[in-house]
């Protein structure tokens, strides 16, 4: 096809096209890299997950294969000593206040994170770091969704959503450790003028937010 | 924090004002509900709704704001304006125990005000006067060396001297 330039990840020879980020190029060729908030339409990427670093030949830091456009003839690597060790501690933090109840998670075996943890093979509970436990209300007030904030990895994909599709009545609140996915002043979904379209619920990649059973 | 119709009408009536000075610019989100907060002490919800309104952007964005910034706050200011001292002197000394007592005495949380609008509660960094940690500031007066009896003493101490509240309760 016109246009494509060839680029190298893990020694593969793959096509991408000018302009795509890495991240993309390299998913579509089958070569998984960790990712939570990228999406393809995003522009700009948040690139706040911090889980998709890779190396790139000649470039002196890792980084984000979110934000990082294709040129011809890079040569990048997904796995080394030093990514491995970024990325596992961004992942074992992000852990560190995910509500990991498994057994009981509508989410458990389509987890992105359970995905992650097993394609990099890290553990889901925090092997360094102790536990923060935010114990936040579960809050099922709307029809059809539920909503649980202690398992919310805070990517965004929810609040995109809702505003493509839904009624537009999530974003992110408060700052640090204490921020959320919330509606205005904080009200409970089901009184928040929600929709109930349930596109949250489509895109949220942990079990934050879940089709009520 | 239920808001009475008047202060409700107040708020909507001053972001108007304000709003009418500004253009719809993101930049000018930050300045205007700055300007809210001098006018009306707080940021309350129906404040935020004209301001998203104006602005063009979703409630639960302004929303998002407010609460980001330490400067906002989201309930009108109390009668008595209590301030913790989270410096690192005072936090060495243990001001978190002491929040968490205000907090359990006053019945809310850091940056709320009670009911009856006697109080609010908020944390400050460093006072000036380390040597006296953990510090409390109430309505200007410091109080040093702070211990969770001292502050049922002085909560005790604000019923006894303001007995209007007492008066209210038989009607209550």
């Amino acid at each position: 096809m016109a246009g494509k330039i060839k680029i190298t990840i893990d020694g593969k020879e793959i096509e991408a096209s000018p302009g795509e980020k890495i991240l993309w190029a390299a998913l579509d060729n089958g070569i998984y890299i960790p990712h939570l908030c990228a999406g393809r339409d995003h522009h700009p990427p948040s690139a706040s997950c911090r889980l998709c670093f890779v190396e790139i030949e000649g470039y002196p830091q890792p980084v984000t294969s979110c934000t990082q456009e294709v040129t011809g003839g890079m040569v990048i690597s997904t796995r080394s000593e030093r990514l491995d060790r970024i990325v596992g501690t961004g992942f074992e933090m992000i852990m560190t206040n995910h509500l990991t109840d498994c057994k009981a998670c509508p989410k458990n075996r389509s987890c992105e994170l359970q995905k992650i943890a097993r394609e990099r093979k890290f553990r889901l509970k925090p092997p360094r770091l102790p536990r923060l436990d935010r114990e936040l209300p579960v809050d099922d007030s709307a029809d059809g969704i539920k909503h649980d904030p202690n398992k919310c990895v805070l990517c965004g994909h929810c609040i995109r959503a809702c505003r493509e599709k839904g009624a537009g009545v999530l974003g992110f609140a408060r700052r640090g450790f204490e921020r959320v996915v919330t509606t205005f002043n904080g009200a409970p979904l089901g009184e928040s003028g929600c929709n109930s379209c349930t596109a949250c619920t489509l895109v949220c990649p942990v079990g934050a937010l879940t089709l009520k059973v | 924090m239920i808001l009475t119709e008047e202060e409700k009408r107040e708020a909507v009536e001053k972001s108007r004002e304000i709003l009418k000075r500004h253009d719809s610019s993101k930049g000018s989100l930050i300045p205007v509900l700055q300007e809210v907060q001098s006018v009306l002490g707080y940021v309350p919800p129906d404040a935020m709704q004209e301001v998203a309104g104006h602005f063009n952007i979703p409630s639960v964005d302004v929303y998002g704001v407010v609460t980001f910034y330490n400067q906002f706050r989201l309930t009108p200011p109390g009668k008595n304006q209590v301030k913790i001292c989270m410096g690192t002197a005072c936090h060495m000394r243990g001001a978190g125990i002491i929040m968490e007592s205000w907090e359990r005495v006053l019945g809310i949380k850091v940056g709320e005000t009670t009911l009856d609008r006697e109080f609010s509660l908020e944390r400050v960094a460093c006072v000036g006067c380390c040597t006296l940690a953990p510090v409390a500031v109430v309505n200007e007066a410091v109080h040093g060396k702070m211990t969770p009896t001292k502050v049922d003493g002085m909560l005790f101490s604000h019923r006894l001297a303001n007995p209007k509240e007492k008066e209210e309760k038989p009607g209550e």
